[in-house]
């Protein structure tokens, strides 16, 4: 066993020095070097979409999907060691996308055999790029209050209505989404039906956040048409694959988009400085190392959910707790970086501050997003309460 | 790395579990400190001797089972639950580790068999102020004799044999030498300590310098660390318990979402802690150097928060019965605070991060 898994990691590591250039191997510098894939994608260059390309090949955008569908079919030991030899050389994550951190595994589990050969393949490769509709102008926290309508017009659906927080929306090709299909149940009235963003009557408008960035849209549905093999699972059964996908992402979410990458304590030792051998500031000092700790709590946490899981535990239920976590420590982080940065951290553009100076203004007005979206800390804690700590409402 | 105990540790964890569960409940605690033992409770420490837990990190040479540190954590979680009163930490883990640390061999061939087996209580003197501060220790040694003072000494009112930490090595001292005078501190955790006056005490020098009581500290910060955190989650279980059962406005409390959002927060709160603590115990079975005093900080400085957050929601959710002394509450809080000043509290162990960090 323990051989086969060095045979593995000698064979992966043979392959990675060969087939990931060596531009891959190099820090991402910016929003362009994360590749999200798609029909209109440009790449930034060559190595980007040749280093895609080469991984997708093997499987290994998806290492432990089965073969069949373009995934690795790798077991959770051997998708460690191919990790772990990416992490040696630095080599880039290959492809970013909601496909594969969250249909995917919906997909696997409640897609019919078409769907799956028709999706996930395309996902792997990159070459379909998904959004997700779930949040509505009058379901935030209460997702399954949601009201897109979606009809039975006998040899099709008929899909009218408003979803908002589509994350690149304007940029993706399909969109998984939740829609009412029948309007005397509340949950039980859901369905989960796949659409082309393409068709006609769907149209999308970027939204401007605090931080400048326009990462999410709002997304209208005007009479479009969709096929009636476009429905995952069954029909009126789409809250249970929503709250099974909603488990996906939160365990993805929390710090995504964070923006500045910067560590606290390098800003502080930049602007604040060292005396007698600590920070200048001791006050900050106490605050940076309180929240060291807790990101060092946070990151044995998942390290340690990682092997319960492994050993066979199931950690589903965890990853509430872990987004409320995750959330709250990156907000604390962008915090602690403004404030150790000084005014170096209230620009707004120009030649007077640096990039590194404007992410980190950026990144924290991005961040104050991380107890909202994917399900904001206060609808997490309830279902900490209640799934975890076994607290019932008593109506 | 590991958070995941072995057979051989989960079979000792569920023994201990169940021993305290029947033979040291927290009502052992409460008649102890009700006929005023002060934490005296020598039958209860021969029957956990009797069970191997005096000896779990002893070598077998030494007559221990030489088990490791994450065995032995396991054993004083589990003894946190109850708030068993027990020299399991001061000398199972503290004064064993010094003596195997720093011991010369005629001192560990005399010591550890005799701690092994039950037979003797050993304390390790360290703080001398109102605040632990084991650098600045104003210990002096000339002549084979010691001089200087140690502060709230646990288990010091009943041990044998004493390890006394200078600013920059270790001596042991005989409870019963001359020039040694020893005050019985009656403490709020009803454990009971003493303060010691050494003046001219006959004293035998250990091996090791700074690094060595810096390595005994981090373990003795480990090892409570991991009775803390059994403390924290007993109280808060009874807590999140009493949250179900207890009805005001026609349901029970725990469906107000105010106090369901605390809950929620407390558990994660712990269970980050316990990741620490269970990284801290493996680092140390390791003997993974460059990570057991960044460890033993991070889990002491968390344990003692989380410990000082259950303590005090524990009161406050328990509402006006948490205030009462019929209510195991108040044992809760009294041994929080105490633990959470042994071996340096958060605020201590953020400023070592702080400067392990380089910052």
């Amino acid at each position: 066993m323990t051989d086969q898994l060095e045979t593995f990691r000698t064979e992966v590591r043979a392959w990675l020095e060969e087939n990931c250039p060596p531009a891959m191997r190099t820090p991402m510098m910016g929003e362009d070097d994360a590749v999200w894939g798609g029909r209109n994608y440009k790449f930034a260059s060559d190595d980007h979409k040749a280093w895609l390309d080469r991984m997708a090949a093997k499987g290994w955008t998806a290492p432990m999907w089965p073969k069949e569908y373009g995934g690795g079919g790798l077991s959770n030991a051997e998708n460690r060691v191919l990790s772990q030899e990416m992490a040696r050389i630095n080599a880039r994550t290959p492809l970013f996308s909601f496909g594969l951190w969250m249909l995917g595994p919906v997909l696997l589990e409640y897609a019919n055999e078409e769907q799956k050969q028709e999706h996930l393949p395309k996902i792997t490769r990159g070459e379909i790029r998904w959004c997700q509709g779930y949040s509505e102008p009058g379901a935030g926290s209460d997702l399954a209050g949601l009201q897109t309508k979606c009809e039975d017009k006998g040899d099709h659906w008929l899909i009218n209505g408003q979803k908002v927080w589509t994350s690149y929306a304007d940029k993706a090709d399909w969109c998984f989404c939740l829609v009412r299909t029948d309007t005397s149940v509340k949950h039980e009235g859901i369905s989960f039906v796949l659409i082309d963003m393409a068709s006609p009557g769907v149209e999308t408008r970027p939204i401007k956040l605090i931080s400048g960035s326009s990462p999410f849209c709002e997304t209208f549905f005007t009479d479009v048409k969709v096929p009636k093999g476009n429905m995952v699972g069954r029909l009126n059964g789409g809250w249970e694959i929503a709250k099974r996908l909603l488990q996906y992402e939160r365990t993805n979410i929390s710090g995504f988009g964070s923006g500045a990458r910067a560590d606290v304590v390098d800003v502080a030792l930049q602007y604040i400085g060292l005396e007698h051998g600590a920070l200048a500031d001791r006050d900050l000092r106490a605050r940076i190392a309180e929240h060291k700790m807790t990101e060092r709590a946070y990151a044995l946490s998942v390290a340690r959910a990682q092997e319960e899981a492994k050993a066979g535990a199931n950690v589903s239920h965890m990853a509430s707790m872990f987004k409320v976590a995750g959330a709250t420590l990156n907000q604390e982080r962008c915090e602690l970086l403004v404030e150790a940065a000084g005014n170096r951290a209230l620009g707004w553009g120009g030649d007077g501050f640096t990039p590194n100076d404007l992410s980190i203004t950026r990144g924290w007005l991005r961040s104050k997003g991380n107890s909202i979206e994917g399900g904001t800390t206060e609808i997490n804690l309830n279902v900490v309460a209640k799934r975890v700590l076994g607290l019932r409402d008593t109506q | 790395m590991t958070f995941t105990l072995n057979d051989e540790q989960r079979m000792l964890k569920d023994a201990a579990r169940d021993f305290f569960r029947e033979q040291a409940p927290v009502t052992r605690l409460r008649k102890q400190r009700d006929d005023k033992k002060n934490g005296r409770d020598p039958d209860l420490w021969a029957e956990m001797a009797a069970m191997g837990w005096a000896g779990v990190i002893v070598p077998e040479e030494f007559g221990g089972s030489g088990l490791g540190y994450m065995a032995l954590g396991a054993v004083l979680e589990e003894s946190g639950r109850t708030l068993a009163v027990s020299p399991l930490h001061s000398t199972a883990l503290v004064a064993a580790s010094a003596l195997m640390l720093a011991g010369t061999d005629a001192q560990k061939a005399e010591w550890l068999p005799k701690i092994a087996a039950g037979e003797a209580i050993a304390a390790f003197a360290i703080d001398e102020t109102a605040h632990h501060a084991p650098a600045k220790s104003k210990i002096a040694f000339a002549g084979g004799k010691l001089t200087g003072n140690k502060s709230y000494v646990a288990d010091g009112h009943i041990a044998h044999l004493f390890i006394v930490a200078a600013a920059d090595a270790l001596y042991l001292v005989r409870a019963d030498a001359e020039g040694l005078t020893r005050l019985e501190l009656f403490t709020a955790d009803s454990r009971g300590a003493a303060d010691l006056t050494f003046d001219g005490v006959a004293a035998e020098p250990m091996e090791g310098g700074p690094e060595v009581i810096d390595a005994i500290l981090d373990r003795a910060r480990i090892g409570l660390a991991a009775e803390m955190l059994g403390q924290a989650s007993e109280a808060f279980e009874m807590t999140s318990e009493y949250l179900k059962t207890r009805k005001q406005f026609g349901q029970v409390i725990g469906g107000f979402q105010a106090l369901q959002h605390r809950a929620a927060k407390l558990f994660t709160d712990l269970e980050l802690t316990r990741s620490c603590v269970l990284a801290a115990l493996d680092a140390l079975d390791r003997d993974d150097a460059k990570r057991i005093a960044e460890y033993a900080s991070l889990a002491k400085a968390r344990a003692s928060e989380t410990l000082h957050l259950a303590s005090n929601e524990m009161v406050q959710l328990h509402g006006g019965i948490g205030m009462t002394d019929a209510h195991d509450s108040g044992f809760y809080l009294k041994r929080a605070r105490t633990a959470e000043a042994l071996y340096g509290g958060a605020a201590f162990h953020r400023d070592r991060y702080a400067t392990l960090l380089g910052f």
